[in-house]
Order: C-alpha cells, then structure tokens, then sequence
C-alpha cells in the first residue's frame, strides 16, 4: 500500500516536472489559440514580477488570443541569470520575459553584459509609486523636515528598502539624495528582505526613514502606525494622504515599472505579432481587473515610445550605480 | 472565547474540513519532496484563491504549511534526505534509529512532538494574538546577533569528540556560506551570477547527508555483507515516551519565541533544541546512534515555531518566513487588508484560521501515526534499490529549489565532500550550522554595524542582547570548568572510525 502510494506521488509529481521543463512547441496552424509561448519570470513565484506575469498570461489565456502559455521562474542575481538566458535564446520566437527596473539594476551590480538595450521591447505595463515611510512618532513631520536633516548630516539619516542594491528601494532614496544636494555615497542605505523585515524595523523604529512600495503598508498606514511623507509619482496616490515630491518642491518623479521583453534578433514580423498581442491583452477585463486589485497604476506603452523610455532608464540606472562605484 | 467557539464553527463545516484535510495531505507530500518547501506548494496554489472563498483558501493553507513541517522528517528519517532546512536535524538522530530498526519510533515521536508542539504553539496563539502588542519589533539586529551568536557557540561546545575535526567542518561550513553576493561584494562567485544569491542550504543538506551516504555504501557495498535492518516494534514503547515528553516540550519553548521573531526562523530553535537534548540526556552513549531525544526535541521546535510565525502575521501583518508571506499575498487577493486591523476588520476570518490551525494539526497525527510503521517498511528495500531510490529523491530535491541544472553540479560536488567528511570522520552538525547560521550572523552584524554607523557599542544597546551574552558568559564558564574538571579523552574516536575499526 505504501509503495503504490508513493509511486503514484512520484508519478503525479514527475509528470508536473516534465510539463514544466518540457518546452515542445507545435504550431499546427494560424489559429492564435493553438499557438504555444513561454514566458519566463526573473524572481520567484508570489513575487512580483510574477504575480505581474502571470496576471498577464491568465489575461491571454482567459480571452484565447494564445494557446497555453508556458511560465518558468528562472531565479537567480535578481534576474541576472534570467536575462543572461534571455539573450542566449537570441532569435527564439516563442519567448518573452516580464522584467522590470530592478533588473535593470541588477543587470549591473552583477556587471553581467545581458544588459535590457540588448534585447527587443515589447511592452512596458504597470508602474508602481514608491512611497516615503516614516514611524508614528518620527521627528519628521514633512519632506522638508527629513531633507533638512539629511543635507546637515547625511550619514545621521538611516533609510531602509526593500530591495537590493540595483532594486528600486536602493535607487530611490540615491536618485532623491542626488537631487537635493547629497552625495549618493554618503546615503546610509540599508537592505531588507522585502516589505515584511522592512514593516518590521520602521515599526521597532530601527530606521528613520523606510523607502518603498505602498502596498505592503497599506494595513500600517491607515492605521497611524506609519506615516507617508511623500510620493514619488507624478500624480498623488489615492487613499493615501501625501504630496507628490514635485508638488513639496523636489524635482524628481521616480516610477517602479513593469514590462515584458522579447530576446534579440527576433522578426519584425514577430515583433509586430508580440506587441499587438499585448496590446489585446491590456483591453481585456481580466487585465483591468488584475490592475485594480494589485493597486498597479496602467502605464501601458509599446514599440519605439517603451524603446526610448528602456533606454532613458537604462542610462540612469547606470550613472546612479557608477557613481556609488557599484557597477 | 466565543469567538474561538464560533471560529471553531465556521473551520468544521464539512467544505472546510474537505479543506482542511488537503491541505494537510497536500502538505505532508510537499514536505516529503525535498526541495520543494510549503512556500512553493504554497505560491503554486495561490490561484485557487480565484475560486473558493477566502476561508476555505487560508484554512486549506494553514493545513499545507503545518503539513510541510512535518513531512519534511519523514523523509529527513527514513532516507537521510532533509526535505526543509528545519528538518536537517532531525536526520542527524532520526536517520540513526532508522538503522537500528527504530524507523517506527523515530517517526511516531516526530508526529507527536509535531502534534504537541503545533497545539501548545496554537493555544498560545489563542492566548497571546488578541494581547499581544509591537513586542516582537522591539527587537532589532543586535538582539538577532547575539541570539545566533548563542545559537553557534552552544554548537559549537557540542563538536564531537576531536575539537580539530568539528573546527573543520565549521570552517567548511562558513566557506560554503561565504558564497554569494549578499553583503554587496561578490564572494567565491567565480564570476558566475548563478552563484550570486549563494548556494541552497537544502542543496548542500541534502548531498552532504544523502549522496555522501550513497557513495559511502557504494564503496563499502561489496566487501561487507549485507546488513539487514531489522524490523523492530511498530509503536513507542513505555520508554521511548518516557524519554520523549521533556524533549517535546523543551523543544516547543524553544520553538514558539523563535517563529513569533521576525528574524527568528525554524533552523536556530532545533540545533538549540538538539544541542539542549544532548546535554541533558540520561543516554548521552546513544546520541550520534539514534537517541530519541535528538529527534523529539527539534521536530517539537520546528512545529512550535510554525505556529509562532503566525503571531506576527496576524496582530501585525508582518511576514516572517517566506510561507507566511505567500499566504499574506493569497489574504491581499480577496482584498483583505492584513496588517494591525485585520484582528478587528476580520475576526472571523482570523478565528476560523486559529481553529483550523487546531484542525490541521489532529488530522496530521491521525493520517500520519497510522502510517508511521508502514513507511518505516520502506528501508527493507534491498540496499542497491533503496540507495538508487534516495537519489533519485535527492537530485528531485537539489533541482526543484532553482530548476536550475546547474544546483545538480553542486550537489554532485557536495556529495563527493560529503563522502570524504565520512572517510575522515568529520562531524556534520558543524557544517550545516555554519551555512545556515554564518551568512545570517553576517547580516545581522552589518545590519547593527551599519544603521550605527560602526559604533561597536551598538551591538549591547539593546536589553535582550545584554541578556543573551550574559547566558553566553555562562555557557562559556560552565564549559571552561566542566573541561578542566574531566580529563579530555585519551583518543579521539569518532563513530566513523568505530565503524571502520569494526569492519
């Protein structure tokens, strides 16, 4: 009895393992539901590269416009391995990757050369705030108030993130130091593991200043328990009560975004194909629904306009690093 | 207590209890696959939450995450094969009596500690949840430092009988942890970003103790004749629970504290549990052989502490080990906002889990108790079978932690170590705990040193840690006097080399 029960996990379980690494594409005929892709994902499951590509894949798949859709995690240097893949499948055309702002910095922390100019851009399809966190009873009332005592004393302030060096929480606060006048090596920036051991020191009060995405404080927030000084979109966020960084005078706009790319050397014809099946995909309901309940702002663009904007943040994202000497 | 009455209520209608059940199943199977972690099944799962309601979905969960810390010691027993790195101590004994015909005992004491443990830890929730306060976050880096710092010297002082050997296989262990890009800087990456995030501590459990085996029998395999293992009592007998129920409930104090901590973890509680057990033990002769306490005390911890994880989680909403996180994302779904409200907003919700968490943890020992003496029945397996069979669960294990071909490379290479530690009579506990306890020190250590600004005070600024190095200074005295008291032994003989002078 034994036996038979654990050849039957064994079974069921091989079976999984062999779907999931079995990569036989079949192309019978024109008709879009039979046509198979994958897409693979730099980060593991339930984080959020993930829950953004498989929002997308569920959205695609719900709706028919592909076939199934073939999703991999491939881990690893903050998606520098999947990157690493993704230019080695140079000219597959069934293959794309959700990726975003961290891995373009980790692309180059890890001073790998599978760097996102690279590659073809597809689409560019969420964006998210960072927010400007602070303990209940923070000395700090205002932005003002937090950027008048980091220019007196740099090194006094510790801000904690969420990400990495690379990451958006690192390349936040550096970019924001940069524009008030601090030198981006004096920032004493300190690395969590996410938004749990982050919550975790603001709330021990640890750290001054924690620098984030919202959605993981949401519960804090209303709360009291947190405060948000500042946003760094260009529009405020609704519900939470806080100035954009421009509108408390500091110019800066700074977005965490999403998109998916495609490896090099693919058709134009392929292109064409991947964009306008994104495209379908960001009309349908599914999509629209998965935006509002993940609190992600839309910020859907293809082609040339996410080609310009890839490279504008891959530029930044590699100054920010050279000069704090981390690329 | 109305509420626990009606939480009770809604987790025993028959869907939830459907739920329930697997979840737990499901659990139990996860845990025995090694590689595969609660967290996984868990993030794989989170679709369901589309279609059934948030209830049943976090009922169903609870069952999966209690499920998976105890699979992990069956496999951790029977084949040597730790499925979780919580689970890595228990192969240390529970293998042990495995051979010696105890497979049977070894595992019914795990269900039970497990079962124990899981209820002490639940009740304590009950207790605790709707009291508690911001305690837990009071605690910061310097705290976490000098807690692991007492966790490493406390193993330390356990190395086995030749100092020099157990010194080895720590410094093995802290090379092996070095690896990675953690601390910002590249370290015995070789240039390989694969490398970057470090290497698995399951990949490096597992060929240490399940390939180094296979190897080890292999090269034996024909100059020795075959040893049956015998076949032994299917159930504990009076003795085996007089030896477990301390361990149990030692394990259990020790577990709980250490889960409801947001940088406590499973790990740290079961080498202190297993460490505790040795040194008070009346059979100190069996440990290392397959001594019941070394199993009861650290599969009662890694069980408490699961339960301690959910404290934070639900007065806070702060995740502290990755399967807690996956099942605050599964609440997010149904657009729960977790957090210091959800006591209030959801009381319901939040009671149902607590009682199914009770749930859970009786349908664990009832589905697997019965099942212990059957699976004990595994190891009469003939040797070349049993041994091809372990790994082929191994390089399942190494290669679902990444799906990376690559971590096979590294179990194969681990393995090969494994062999030669075995060879040499190198002790294994001293390697585990410095991967898993040398990178965390390190980061905890930056961490203080770092929001200080490198003051070095700041590591007994806060009141916990001034505490931990008192109990550190103790320890130490305590084995300075106990060492100049008793003659070090004439020679150091370690169980390997008993062995090989037996054959």
């Amino acid at each position: 009895m034994h036996r038979s029960r654990l050849s039957a996990v064994l079974a069921a379980f091989v079976a999984l393992v062999v779907v999931a690494s079995g990569c036989g594409v079949t192309r019978d005929s024109d008709d879009p539901s039979n046509r198979r892709l994958r897409m693979m994902i730099p980060n593991s499951a339930g984080g959020g590269y993930d829950l953004t590509g498989r929002a997308a894949v569920r959205a695609l798949e719900d709706n028919d416009l592909t076939g199934r859709f073939e999703v991999t995690n491939v881990t690893g240097a903050s998606g520098t391995v999947a990157m690493q893949r993704l230019l080695n499948e140079e000219g597959a055309d069934d293959l794309v990757m959700t990726m975003g702002l961290g891995v373009v910095g980790a692309v180059y922390t890890n001073r790998s050369d599978a760097t996102p100019t690279k590659m073809t851009p597809i689409a560019r399809l969420i964006e998210e705030q960072e927010g400007i966190l602070v303990p209940a009873d923070s000395p700090f009332d205002t932005i003002d108030d937090l950027v008048a005592a980091w220019q007196d004393d740099p090194e006094s302030v510790v801000v904690g993130g969420g990400s990495s060096p690379g990451g958006p929480d690192h390349l936040f606060p550096h970019q924001l130091a940069a524009e008030v006048g601090i030198d981006p090596t004096d920032v004493n920036y300190i690395v969590y593991d996410g938004g749990g051991p982050l919550t975790a020191a603001l709330l021990g009060e640890k750290i001054d200043v924690g620098m984030s995405g919202l959605g993981e404080f949401a519960g804090q927030i209303e709360n009291g328990d947190l405060r948000v000084l500042a946003v760094s979109g260009e529009e405020r966020l609704e519900g939470i009560d806080a100035p954009t960084l421009t509108e408390a005078g500091v110019d800066l706009v700074f977005t965490n975004w999403r998109g998916v790319l495609a490896p090099p050397g693919i058709s134009d014809e392929q292109i064409d194909y991947l964009i306008e099946l994104f495209t379908e995909m960001h009309e349908t309901d599914e999509w629209q629904e998965a935006l509002a309940d993940n609190g992600w702002i839309d910020s859907f663009a293809t082609g040339d306009e996410f080609a310009a904007f890839l490279e504008e943040q891959d530029r930044r994202v590699a100054d920010t690093l050279k000069e704090l000497g981390l690329s | 207590m109305d509420l626990l009455l009606e939480g009770f209520q809604q987790a025993l209608t028959p869907t939830n209890l459907l739920f329930a059940c697997l979840g737990v199943i499901l659990g139990t199977a996860v845990g025995v696959l090694p590689g595969i972690g609660p967290a996984m099944a868990l993030a794989l799962l989170l679709p369901v939450t589309y279609s059934v309601g948030p209830d049943s979905a976090i009922i169903m969960f609870a069952g999966v995450y209690y499920g998976g810390m105890y699979g992990g010691s069956t496999t951790s027993i029977l084949l040597n094969t730790p499925g979780e790195s919580s689970s890595v101590v228990t192969a240390l004994e529970g293998n042990k009596m495995a051979k010696r015909g105890r497979a049977a005992q070894a595992l019914a004491t795990a269900a039970i500690g497990s079962f124990i443990a899981g209820t002490i830890g639940t009740v304590l929730l009950w207790v605790l949840t709707p009291r508690v306060s911001d305690l837990v976050v009071k605690l910061g880096a310097p705290s976490y430092f000098a807690l692991m710092l007492l966790s490493f010297i406390a193993v330390t002082t356990v190395l086995g009988s030749s100092r020099l050997r157990g010194f080895i296989a720590l410094f093995l262990g802290l090379a092996i942890g070095l690896v990675g890009t953690q601390t910002g800087q590249a370290r015995l990456t070789f240039g390989d970003a694969k490398l970057a995030d470090g290497i698995d501590v399951v990949v490096v459990a597992v060929a240490i103790f399940a390939v180094g085996e296979a190897l080890w029998v292999a090269a034996h395999l024909r100059r020795k004749p075959l040893e049956i293992i015998p076949v032994g009592q299917p159930w504990m007998g009076k003795q085996d629970w007089k030896r477990s129920w301390k361990p149990w409930l030692r394990g259990t104090a020790y577990g709980f504290p250490f889960g409801a901590l947001p940088a406590g973890g499973a790990e740290m509680p079961t080498f202190l549990s297993y460490v505790t057990e040795k040194r008070l033990t009346n059979h100190p002769e069996e440990f290392g052989k397959g001594a019941i306490e070394g199993v009861a005390g650290p599969e009662a911890a890694n069980n408490a502490s699961a339960a301690g994880t959910m404290l934070p989680l639900l007065t806070l909403g702060l995740p502290t080990t990755a399967t807690a996180a996956i099942m605050l994302s599964a609440l997010t779904s149904y657009g729960i906002q977790p957090g210091p409200l959800l006591m209030e907003n959801e009381s319901d919700l939040v009671w149902a889990l607590l009682a199914s968490l009770l749930i859970a943890n009786t349908l664990l020992l009832v589905i697997n108790l019965p099942l212990a003496p059957l699976w004990a029945k595994l190891l009469r397996i003939p040797r070349p079978q049993l041994y091809a069979g372990i790994l082929f669960f191994a390089c399942l294990g190494a290669y679902t932690v990444n799906f990376q071909a690559f971590d096979l490379a590294l179990l194969l290479l681990f393995g090969v170590l494994g062999f030669a530690m075995r060879r040499f009579g190198i002790p294994v506990l001293p390697l585990i705990v410095g991967v898993i306890l040398g990178p965390k020190m390190e980061g905890q250590l930056t961490e203080a040193l770092a929001i200080s600004g490198g003051d070095v005070s700041t590591l007994w600024s806060e009141p916990v840690a001034v505490v931990v190095y008192s109990v550190i200074g103790l320890l130490l005295t305590a084995v300075a006097v106990n060492g100049l008291r008793r003659p070090a032994p004439a020679a150091p003989v370690t169980t390997e080399e008993k062995e090989l002078v037996e054959r």
